[in-house]
C-alpha cells in the first residue's frame, strides 16, 4: 500500500505573534516553527498502516526551504521518502490553489491513500484535503479517527458533532483528512535519525497551469480580534499577587467559594 | 446576472440544527445590506422537509429532491448542492460551518474551480460587495477576506457568529419549490452514527471545573491542577491536546467533541481558548483564565484573567485558598 501524507510547516503554537507592517501576515522573521498538529497524527496513522499492511509513505509538503525540518522529521520517525514542492508564499494561494498545485506534485505517484490533517493550525481552511480529493477524483472522508484497511473496502471511524460517530466504507484509492489524537505518537530514534539522512528528498515547482491566476481570496488585513468582554486582570504581570487578589475577589465579588 | 444569496439548511435526519438558523440570520442581514434576495435550499428526498424554513423571511425555499438524498453522503450532497447552486445562480452561497458542510463544502466550491472563506465569525458589506473576517492561529487573529474571483462565492460561519434567534420570520409562508435533481454515483457507504457507551463522567452537573491544557506541559504537574481542584471542590477536565495525549481519559475532554459544561466556575489553566474549546464552556457562571499570552482568546470570555505563568500562580492560588477556607 503506497500511502502519501501531506504536512505542512505552521508557527509554534506557543509563538507570540505579532502583525507585519502592511497588515497582511504576521512577522515571520524570527519564529520557531513545528509541523501542524493534525498532519503529525496524519503521519503516525500512515507509518502504523505500513507496519500492519506493509508499502510506503511518501511525505509531501509545500513550503518554503525551512519546511524541510517538517520532511527531515518525518523520514526520521519512519517515513520512506518525500517530496519537497518549493513554494515561498503558500498562504497568498488560498485553498484552491493551494490544493491544485498538491494534486499535480502527487498525482503521478498512484497511490492507494492519500492522508491529510483535518486543517491547518494558521490558515484553518478545513479544506485542502478535499479539495485535493476532488481534483484527484477520489472518494473522500473527514475527520477520521479510525482506519481500518484490512478489507477490500476501506473502512473509517469518522467523529461527527456532540460526541457522535459514524462508520464509513469506501474504495481505494482514497482521501482521508485525519483527526488529532487518532493514535498515540512515536518519537523519532538515533536511528531513525541516522537513516532518514539516507532517504530521498525530491524537489519540483509548482506546476505551472496549477500557480498561474490570482486566488479566489484575498487577505486585506488582518488584526488582532476586539475583546468584546471586560476581563478584570489580576496582577499586573506578577502572577502571585494576582493569585492572592483572585481568591480574595472569589470569595468576595463572584461568591463561588 | 448571479443574484442573491443562496442559504444551505442543513438537517440530520430531518432535524434543523440551531446553526441553521444562524446561517439563515447571517443570509438574511447580508441580504439585507447588499439589497438582495435569499434562497433556502434544503436536501431530501420530497419536499415535506422544506418547510420548516417556509416560514422564516426568504424569498423561497427550493426544496432539492433525490431518492439518494435519503442519507448524508459528500459526493451525494456536493451532486446536488452543484445543480442548485447552478440554477439558482447566487452570488452568495452562505452555509453553516458544521462537520457536514466541512466535509461537503470544499468538494462543491472546487467544482466551481474555487475554495470557501471558510469559518468567517461576521460580513459587511460596502460597494455591493461582502467582506468577510474569519479567524486565523486559532482565534488569535482575525482577517478580513474578499472574493477575488466571478461569483458565485461560498462562505461559512463559525456556530454563534450569529444567533438563531436573530433568523427573521417572515408575514406568511416563503413559496417552496421541488428541484429535482440527478445524483451520480455514491462511492462512500455510510453505516449508522452511534454513540459510545455512557461516560463514566458526566461533568455537566459539576459546580466547579478545573481545566488544563496544553500550557500544563506534561502529565507530572496535573497534580497542581488537581491540588486547586480539591480546595475548590471541583472537577478537573482537560482541552483536547490533554486528551489526544493520554494524559486524562477522553471523557474529561470539553468541547466540540468533548462534553459541554456550564458550572459556577470554570478555571482554565493554559488553554488558550480555541472556538471548539470555548463551544463547550462558554456559558459557565465566572471564567477564569491564567496564561502567559495576554491576546490569548480565552481572555475574550473570562471575568478574571491573570497573565504569567501557571507554575507559579496556581500554586500561590491554592495556598491562598486554602488560607481564605481557614
Ligand atoms: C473538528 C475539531 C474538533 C475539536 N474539538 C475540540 C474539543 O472538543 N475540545 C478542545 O479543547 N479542543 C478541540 N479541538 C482543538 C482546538 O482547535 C485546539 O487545538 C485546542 O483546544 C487547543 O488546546 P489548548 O488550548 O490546550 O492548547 P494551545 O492552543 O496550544 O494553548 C496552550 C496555551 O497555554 C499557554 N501556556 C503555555 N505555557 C504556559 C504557562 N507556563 N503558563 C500559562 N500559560 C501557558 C499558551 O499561551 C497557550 O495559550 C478541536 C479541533 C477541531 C478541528
Ligand atoms: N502547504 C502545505 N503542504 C502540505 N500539506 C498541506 C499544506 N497546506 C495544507 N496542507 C494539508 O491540508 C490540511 C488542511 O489544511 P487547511 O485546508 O489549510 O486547513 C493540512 O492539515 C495538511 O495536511
Amino acid at each position: 500500500m503506497k500511502i502519501i501524507v501531506l504536512m505542512k510547516q505552521v508557527a509554534n503554537k506557543d509563538a507570540i505573534l505579532r502583525i507585519n507592517k502592511e497588515a497582511t501576515w504576521i512577522e515571520e522573521g524570527d519564529l520557531s516553527w513545528e509541523v501542524n498538529e493534525s498532519d503529525g497524527y496524519a503521519l503516525e496513522e500512515s507509518l502504523r498502516l505500513k507496519e500492519k499492511h506493509g508499502g510506503e509513505v511518501v511525505v509531501c509538503t509545500m513550503g518554503p526551504q525551512r519546511a524541510k525540518a517538517v520532511i527531515k522529521d518525518a523520514l526520521a520517525r519512519g517515513a520512506d521518502r518525500a517530496i519537497h514542492v518549493v513554494a515561498d508564499d503558500t498562504t497568498g494561494m488560498g485553498p484552491f490553489k493551494a490544493a491544485q498545485i498538491l494534486a499535480e506534485a502527487v498525482r503521478g505517484e498512484q497511490a492507494d491513500l492519500v492522508m491529510t490533517g483535518l486543517q491547518s493550525d494558521d490558515n484553518g481552511y478545513a479544506q485542502t484535503g478535499v479539495i485535493l480529493a476532488e481534483l484527484l477524483g477520489l472518494p473522500h472522508a473527514t475527520i477520521v479517527i479510525e482506519v481500518d484497511a484490512s478489507g477490500d473496502q476501506l473502512r473509517v471511524k469518522r467523529e461527527l458533532e456532540s460526541g457522535w460517530y459514524q462508520w464509513y466504507s469506501m474504495p481505494r484509492p482514497a482521501l482521508l483528512t485525519i483527526q488529532s489524537g487518532i493514535s498515540q505518537i512515536r518519537y523519532a530514534t538515533l536511528k531513525g535519525i541516522m537513516a532518514a539522512k539516507k532517504k530521498e528528498i525530491r524537489e519540483v515547482q509548482p506546476a505551472s497551469e496549477a500557480s498561474q491566476g490570482a486566488s479566489h481570496q484575498r487577505v486585506t488585513k488582518i488584526y488582532f480580534p476586539e475583546k468584546t468582554k471586560q476581563t478584570q486582570f489580576l496582577g499586573d504581570g506578577d502572577a502571585r499577587r494576582g493569585a492572592a487578589q483572585l481568591a480574595e475577589k472569589l470569595r468576595s465579588e463572584a461568591r463561588v467559594i | 446576472m448571479p443574484n442573491g444569496i443562496l442559504v444551505f439548511a442543513e438537517h440530520r435526519d430531518g432535524v434543523f440544527g440551531k446553526t441553521s438558523f444562524e446561517a439563515v440570520a447571517a443570509a438574511q442581514q447580508l441580504g439585507a445590506s447588499l439589497g438582495q434576495p435569499v434562497t433556502a435550499v434544503v436536501l431530501s428526498t420530497d419536499a415535506a422537509l422544506a418547510q420548516q424554513v417556509a416560514p422564516y423571511k426568504v424569498e423561497r425555499v427550493v426544496s432539492v429532491e433525490s431518492p439518494k438524498l435519503s442519507e448524508y453522503t459528500p459526493d451525494g450532497y456536493a451532486d446536488a448542492l452543484e445543480q442548485a447552486v447552478r440554477r439558482i445562480d447566487p452570488q452568495y452561497v452562505v452555509m453553516p460551518h458544521t462537520y457536514l458542510v466541512r466535509d461537503c463544502a470544499p468538494k462543491l466550491a472546487a467544482r466551481f474551480g474555487k475554495g470557501v472563506i471558510s469559518d468567517c465569525v461576521r460580513a459587511s458589506a460596502g460597494d455591493g460587495a461582502a467582506t468577510f473576517t474569519r479567524r486565523i492561529f486559532q482565534g488569535k487573529i482575525d482577517a478580513d477576506v474578499v472574493s477575488a474571483g466571478e461569483p458565485p462565492v461560498f462562505a461559512t460561519f463559525q456556530s454563534g457568529a450569529y444567533r438563531a434567534e436573530q433568523a427573521e420570520r417572515g408575514e406568511g409562508s416563503a413559496p417552496v419549490e421541488s428541484l429535482a435533481v440527478e445524483v451520480g454515483e455514491i462511492r462512500m457507504k455510510p453505516e449508522p452514527p452511534f454513540q459510545e457507551v455512557k461516560q463514566a463522567v458526566d461533568l455537566s452537573r459539576a459546580d466547579v471545573i478545573v481545566a488544563v491544557g496544553r500550557g500544563i506541559k506534561g502529565q507530572e504537574h496535573l497534580k497542581l491542577a488537581e491540588q486547586l481542584a480539591e480546595v475548590l471542590g471541583g472537577d478537573i477536565a482537560a482541552s483536547r491536546p490533554i486528551c489526544d495525549a493520554g494524559w486524562l481519559p477522553i471523557d474529561r475532554q470539553i468541547g466540540s467533541s468533548g462534553q459541554t459544561v456550564a458550572p459556577k466556575l470554570y478555571v482554565a489553566l493554559g488553554i488558550s481558548g480555541a472556538i471548539q474549546h470555548l463551544v463547550g464552556m462558554k456559558n459557565a457562571g465566572t471564567i477564569v483564565a491564567i496564561n502567559k499570552d495576554p491576546e490569548a482568546p480565552i481572555f475574550d470570555i473570562a471575568d478574571y484573567g491573570i497573565v504569567g505563568d501557571l507554575f507559579e500562580a496556581v500554586p500561590a492560588l491554592t495556598e491562598e485558598l486554602k488560607k481564605l477556607k481557614g
